[in-house]
Parts: C-alpha cells; structure tokens; sequence
C-alpha cells in the first residue's frame, strides 16, 4: 500500500469555534492507483489534499495517522514535512495554474524553485526538457511568460513541474476544472499518462465531476460533509453505488442523451450540514430517504464487499 | 421574438485600439416564446459576448438585433428601460452580483426603485413572495439574509427569482449553473423548463454539452465567434455534421461511455457559410 490514512481528523479554527472539515478519513492508496476523490463544496476533500501535504495556519490536526510507503508522514509538524513535500508528496493545488509568478519566465521560475527545494536544476534539465516534449508543449516555453500560454497549456507546466522529482503520490486538486472538454480531456489522460510512465506511484485527484473520473480513476472515494461515505472501484461507484447519497447525486448528473423532455431528473432536496457544530450521526441523515432512528450514530465506514466499503446502516447490516 | 441578424462584433485591442479582434462574426439565429436555445463554445468562442451584445452591455459593430420585432441596437435610454423591462440577464458568479455588505433581498429593492415605484409595499412584498416561491425558495430563509449567509444556490435562485419580478420574456442565462454543486444543479435547470413550459425564451450559454441538451430545444454551437452548426438539439446531438461538434462531443466525459479516440479538428479561419444538411439543422460543411 503506497498510502494508508487512519481516522483523519482536521478542524479549521475560527472565531465561532472549530469547524470539522474532516473527520476520521479512512482509505488506501495502492502502488499505481489513481483515486478519485469526489463531493460537493465543502465536503473535505480539499481540507484533505492540504492535510497531505501542508496545513494552514488556521487548521488544526486533531488526530490519526497517515503513512506513505510505510512511513509515518508527520503532518502536525510543518518542519519535519518539508523534506518530504515536493519529492515524496506533491500537489498540484487548486487555481495552480492561474498562480505561475507573472513576472518570470517559466524556465526561470522553475529553476528557482528547484533550488529552493535544494535541487540543482542543471541536474534534471533534460529530463525537464523531455517532459515537457512529452505533454505536447513547444521547445521555447521555458523562454516564456505564463500570460504567453493558454490555460490547458499553464495546467501541463504546472503537472510537470510537481512530479519532476517523481514523487511517490501527487494530489491533483481540481486541475481539470477551469479547462475547456477537449483541454479537460488532454489533462486528464496526461496525468494517467503519467502514471503508466512511472513519474508518479498513485494519484489522489480531487474533483467534483464524477464523469471525467469516470474516464481516468481506478477507484472513487466519496465524501460527504467533512465524512468518508463511499470507496470502491470506478465502475462500481458508478454503476452500482450502495451509499444513498452516491446513488442520489449519481441519478442527479445529466448525461448527453438526457433530455428534460424524457426525462426529468432529481437533485438532492436540503442542504448539506454547517460543520460548525455538526449533527450527531450520519451527516446525511436530514436528506437521506432511508434514515431510521440507528442513524443518530455514526455509521462505521466497512466493506461490504471485496474492495467496496461504505458507511451506511442500511448497508452494513447489523 | 429575439433575432440576431448577421451579427458581427469587433474589440478594439491594444494601444491606441489599433489592433482589431473579431469576437462575434456574422451570426445570426433566433430564440422564440416559450424556447430554450443553447449556445454552447468553449473559451473565447464570443458566446458570452454574444449575451452582452443582446443585453445592450456592450455596443455591436455590424448588424441587427431584434426583439419582437424593433432594433434594440440603437434604443434610447427609455425605450431602453422597458426593454430591460422584458429581457433580463443572469450571470456565472452569483456571488458577484450581490453587495456583500447589503441582504441580499437589496437586488429587488433596487429593481424596484428602477421599476415598481408606484406599487405598494404589501403587494410589493406579496410579489416578491411569489417570485421566491416561483423559483422554490422559502421567503423566511433568504429575506434579510447577507449574500455570505446563503449558498450560491439561493443566490442564483434569488437571481432568476429577481428577473420574473419584472414577468420577462427573455433570460440571458449566461453560464448559470458552472458555479454550482450537481445536486443543485439540476434545481436551477428544472426551474429554467419550468419557467420555459410558461412560456419563457431562454438563452442558455454553456461550455457543458451535457446541460445544454439536458435543456434546450435547439443548439447553436459556436467557434472562434462564428456558428458551424445549429438546428433541433436532438439532430445536432444525435447526429452531428461538423468536426468540431463531433470533437465537441467525443470529449465529453460521460458516465457510462469511456473516451473513444478522435482526430484533432484543424483550426480553419475562414467562415463557411451554413448549409441545411436536414430540416432545423444547419452546419458549416461541404454540401452532402
């Protein structure tokens, strides 16, 4: 198992008190898999992707573990992180695309950042030339500025520049969001690309687009306010998904072919819980249709079947 | 109702406006009573300057838009007024279009100091209820509330909600829905058909083909500000005649479909002009 994270807890701190973003995470990540990590705003995942790799100064670890190719990540203490951010765990956070330092050149750019992580950059310059041949950019877009590229374009330096170092799991949060379908799609095989070619071990990708993970996840983990509710195997989340919510916001996506006329679909009715001062219980009980009184506690996050766990009474049994 | 009629529209770039960027080229299609039309392009395809163009947002540089019939292009502040009367706009960020530091219900005081200030304010206030109702929000829950109180949603809701105070005719829905969760999502459309089986125009600008013919009954997709095809979104979706619908379509992830593999769609510059390739569909190829 690359990566093994054990009752995951994370609160943000805030005026009010603490909100509880993410709560007892529990999941692995095989050598080679690409786990897609889908929900709505707020749910946690991206509270998750920043647990990984480094928490702001408002969030607070609460407790349990994570372990990387059996080694305990220290994620409480910024420090001691530092050498493994970048080189075991990278990120290619939110908006990263839209974050490249306008006023350098992306050769330039890279090559200090490589030095700010202790790499001398002569050491991997081919290997980034290569690279970037690699995903179909042009051989001058070192000599470039960001505002010189298209948005598909900055998402590809962004992906090779934080697996250069090839890293043992790299968290994709939200890269395929702000991209037209065809670019969307591009990005996306490229990072499974990147898998098969070894320049990453296992991908956490973070999205709230079922489909495209559809397209290029090995396994899908739902999560539903700041909770695990749901993993299994891609198809099996989409086609036989055992959560009530993963059923409810899969029969909610309008596919083509879908037409109002035929077919009128139904969205989730409530909203998802403040995290302020969550419920007891289940947090998907106020909108589940199959909540009963047992759903006031919560539910363990178990397999069901093999490789498909999920945290629901109603399936669990018992 | 609405016709857009050889519409082109140039920006004027660089210093001096020397340089010259044709955003929108020669389009012309229409939306009617009580139909949903989508346009749907990907970035910088001039779809939603096309948006801007029919709300008078922004000038146009050649040809004709009517709505029932008068040239709006050239509207007076006041004639302007009651176009605004019937037609109305609705934008990506709901966040955006709200003053944070007012309640949110200030966007209906506003519309009603431009609109209805003749009108009393316990009807007032009943008018408002049910245009909330209209657009299923619950009055007590939004009514009073700051923009950061409420969730993009409701925003949104309260958005549309805003518009029907006025019993328009036309939505410019620009991008409505991008913003939003998929359980809410698919809220916002059905409100949209809803309102549509009414009798509302609405036009539906998406870079999400899904949504776009969840939707609409016709579909106009655009490229690099000129349409190269359009018709009855069942034909279009179902049986597409350009390469760029057909690359369009291929990309999108589906759920149940895995990606197949498409040959890239050379840029072409030129505009082609449209050709009927069945009844109530359009595209810019080679006559079969």
């Amino acid at each position: 198992m690359s990566l093994v994270a054990d009752d995951l807890t994370v609160h943000y701190r805030s005026l009010a008190g603490d909100v509880h973003a993410l709560e007892g995470a529990t999941f692995t990540v095989a050598d080679g898999e690409i786990m897609g990590l889908a929900g709505e705003s707020g749910c946690g995942k991206s509270t998750l992707a920043k647990a990984l790799t480094r928490l702001e100064s408002r969030m607070r670890y609460v407790g349990g573990h994570v372990v990387l190719d059996g080694r305990e990540l220290p994620i409480w203490d910024d420090a001691a992180m530092n050498p493994i951010r970048y080189r075991e765990v990278s990120i290619v956070p939110q908006y990263a695309m839209s974050a490249l330092n306008p006023t350098r050149k992306i050769g330039r750019m890279i090559r200090e950042l490589l030095k700010a992580r202790g790499v001398e950059p002569r050491s991997v310059q081919s290997e980034l030339e290569r690279r970037l041949e690699l995903v179909g950019l042009p051989g001058d877009v070192l000599a470039r500025y960001p505002i010189e590229l298209s948005g598909g374009m900055k998402q590809r330096v962004v992906m090779v520049i934080s697996t250069l170092l090839d890293p043992s799991l790299l968290i994709a949060d939200e890269i395929t969001s702000a991209l037209d379908v065809s670019t969307q799609r591009a990005v996306a095989t490229m990072l499974v690309d990147f898998r098969d070619r070894h320049f990453v071990k296992s991908v956490v990708m973070i999205t709230h687009d079922l489909s495209i993970l559809a397209q290029v996840a090995d396994t899908i983990l739902v999560m539903y306010a700041g909770r695990v509710a749901e993993k299994a195997r891609a198809e099996t989340v989409i086609h036989s998904p055992r959560h009530p919510y993963t059923k409810m916001l899969i029969a909610s996506l309008p596919e083509v072919g879908v037409r109002f006329a035929d077919k009128k679909l139904a969205g989730i009715p409530g909203h998802p819980p403040q995290l302020l001062d969550p419920p007891r219980g289940c947090r998907f009980r106020a909108r589940c249709p199959l909540a009963t009184a047992r759903c006031a506690t919560q539910p363990p996050f178990i397999e069901v079947a093999p490789g498909h766990s999920v945290a629901c009474w109603a399936q669990s049994g018992a | 109702m609405l016709e857009l009629d050889h519409v082109t529209k140039v920006y004027s770039v660089g210093a001096f406006g020397s340089g010259k960027l044709p955003a929108v080229r020669d389009v012309t299609f229409a939306v009617g009573a009580g139909e949903v039309v989508s346009l749907i392009g990907e970035s910088g395809s001039g779809k939603s300057t096309i948006g801007r163009l029919i709300l008078r947002l922004s000038p146009i540089t050649q040809g004709r838009i009517r709505f029932g019939g008068v040239d709006i292009t050239t509207l007076g502040r006041r004639p302007l007024r009651d176009y605004y009367a019937y037609v109305q706009g609705v934008f990506q960020d709901p966040f955006s279009s709200y003053n944070p530091i007012f309640h949110a219900d200030r966007v209906f005081e506003l519309l009603r100091r431009q609109h209805f200030h003749d009108l009393g304010g316990s009807e007032w206030s009943r008018k408002v209820d049910g245009a909330l109702e209209a657009v299923s929000l619950d009055p007590d829950q939004v009514l009073g509330k700051y923009p950061h109180q409420l969730s993009g949603g409701q925003l949104q809701r309260m958005l549309v909600a805003r518009a029907l105070l006025l019993d328009i005719k036309l939505l410019v829905a620009d991008e409505i829905i991008s913003m939003l969760d998929a359980s809410t999502r698919i809220d916002v459309l059905n409100l949209l058909a809803d309102l549509k089986l009414k009798g509302l125009g609405v036009l539906f600008i998406t870079h999400d083909l899904s949504l776009g013919n969840y939707i609409s009954d016709r579909t106009v997709i655009l490229r690099r500000g000129a349409i190269v095809e359009m018709g009855a979104t069942g034909k279009v979706f179902g049986n597409p005649q350009h390469p760029y619908t057909k690359m369009l379509l291929a990309a999108v992830p589906q759920l149940h479909r895995r990606w197949e593999a498409v040959e890239p769609v050379p840029v072409a510059d030129e505009t082609r002009p449209l050709v009927q390739v069945e009844p109530d569909h359009f595209a810019a190829v080679d006559v079969p």
